[in-house]
């Protein structure tokens, strides 16, 4: 049987019916035609699949979408909020080389914004821990975590700002 | 992924809950953070007709910590609920730990203390310091609930002693005593975010530099989480000195079991209990005299 359920996703409210069986990784994805969500292992161990779910990070693949009834979804795509300015950490991430395939990107700025929202000023090792759950095999992680340190400098910068 | 089909219920109380696992017998399976169910129902390891998921039961999330009772734990509350509570950071400093040397953030903010333990891996990060510091399950059923010592609800691995019908509604740490301190030390093969290939929870009552109670339990070096007895017995009673630790450190290593697999061999997994069980007795015994 199918159920109806209510989330938020990128701030836009949404009414779908799922399968129960169904992940919110496979919702978002399928239904929503949101792709910058990944799918890596599909084990809640690589982080690609990594969204935010009422301001928390969460792996979307051990998700049940029929689980997050109701609750604020956050992906990749809302970070740019107007999708034309990039957010501070997208903008670190390119200034710092911190892409280099692409796969992990998503899941690691989110799991950055996770961090830079409840610690705004972290150290290398606190930067570390927090990307923990996120496996990147090109970069090696240097470039990853200096972009995070730099963007918790601009997102710093730009709440002074106003 | 793609999971099989089943059937998917949010439950509101606790006796529903209890109810619905009755009607649907042995193809139930109850969830709280789903981080270990729904990972063994992709692997083809667990199949369920019916997934009772235990979000939306009021106050199973919660976490209480009363004067004179002690700490209750919700079996709906998040790995790192519990790792940044600032009343278990204060009060139960391993507690928090343990929490914290589970899995990676994205699987602490899903997963769950009691989820954890009812899973029952040898591993399970947050069972030994819990058992040192003599922590209580309740399990709710149709017939009312019990109450029943963390030390006795391990049955073995992936076996635990809820009984058919039964939900893990919380796990409860009674108030530490006065002069007592606890300490969780693990090691696994990448430090942060693999599973433990040992894990060592300790709790010692200490007067002056007398220890005059230990409890010490072993993770990943036995089918279920075990207790040190034969370690405890050499620090009871005696004063805490680095000769004393060495020796409880031994024993420890000779009481456990382990097995060799992927993630250590037995034997470097016994002489990483001798280890953990020094820096582990050396950290409570500090917490203890408040250094």
């Amino acid at each position: 049987m199918k159920h109806l359920i209510t989330i938020t996703v990128n701030g836009d409210p949404y009414s779908i019916a799922v399968d129960p069986w169904r992940t919110l990784n496979e919702v978002l994805r399928e239904d929503l035609g949101l792709t910058g969500t990944k799918l890596g292992c599909g084990e809640g161990d690589c982080g690609a699949c990594t969204v935010l779910v009422d301001g928390r990070s969460v792996s979307s693949c051990l998700t049940l979408a029929v689980a997050v009834d109701g609750k604020d979804i956050m992906t990749i795509e809302g970070l740019a909020f107007s999708g034309e300015e990039l957010h501070p950490i997208q903008e670190a991430f390119i200034e710092k080389g911190a892409i280099q395939c692409g796969f992990c990107t998503s899941g690691m700025e989110l799991s950055a914004l996770n961090l830079l929202t409840k610690n705004p000023s972290p150290d290398e090792e606190e930067i570390r821990t927090a990307i923990s759950g996120n496996l990147c095999r090109c970069t090696g992680y240097y470039n990853i975590v200096d972009a995070i340190g730099a963007a918790a400098e601009k997102m710093k910068q730009t709440n002074d700002n106003n | 992924m793609s999971l099989a089909r089943f059937d998917y219920y949010a439950p509101e109380s606790i006796e529903d809950a209890c109810r619905l696992l009755m009607e649907q017998g042995g193809g139930a399976v109850v969830m709280a953070g789903g981080t270990d169910v729904l990972l063994k129902m992709h692997r083809g390891l667990l199949k369920a007709n019916t997934v009772i998921d235990l979000q939306k039961i009021k106050g199973m999330n919660r976490i209480s910590f009363e004067e004179g009772k002690g700490l209750t734990i919700g079996a709906m509350a998040r790995l790192a609920d519990v790792e940044l509570h600032p009343i278990i950071k204060y009060r139960y400093p391993a507690v928090a730990d343990a929490a914290k040397a589970t899995a990676n953030v994205q699987i602490r903010n899903m997963g769950t203390v009691a989820g954890n333990l009812c899973n029952a891996a040898p591993s399970a990060d947050n069972a030994p310091v819990l058992i040192a510091m003599g922590a209580e399950v309740t399990l709710a059923g149709v017939k009312g609930q019990r109450q029943l010592p963390l030390d006795e609800f391990f049955k073995g691995p992936g076996l635990t002693a809820i009984g058919e019908g039964e939900i893990f509604t919380s796990i409860h740490v009674p108030i530490a005593p006065e002069g007592s301190g606890a300490s969780y030390k693990h090691i696994s093969p990448r430090g942060k975010v693999d599973i433990s290939a040992v894990g060592v929870g300790v709790m010692l009552t200490m007067n002056g530099d007398i220890c005059e109670e230990a409890k010490i339990a072993l993770g990943a070096v036995a089918p279920i989480p075990m207790r040190a007895i034969k370690a405890e017995k050499i620090i009871k009673g005696r004063r805490i000195s680095s000769d004393l630790l060495e020796k409880a450190g031994i024993e420890a290593s000779h009481e456990c079991k382990p097995i060799t697999d992927v993630r250590a061999t037995a034997e470097y997994r016994k002489k990483m209990v001798a280890v953990l069980t020094i820096r582990a007795i050396d950290e409570a015994s500090s917490r203890a005299s408040g250094k």
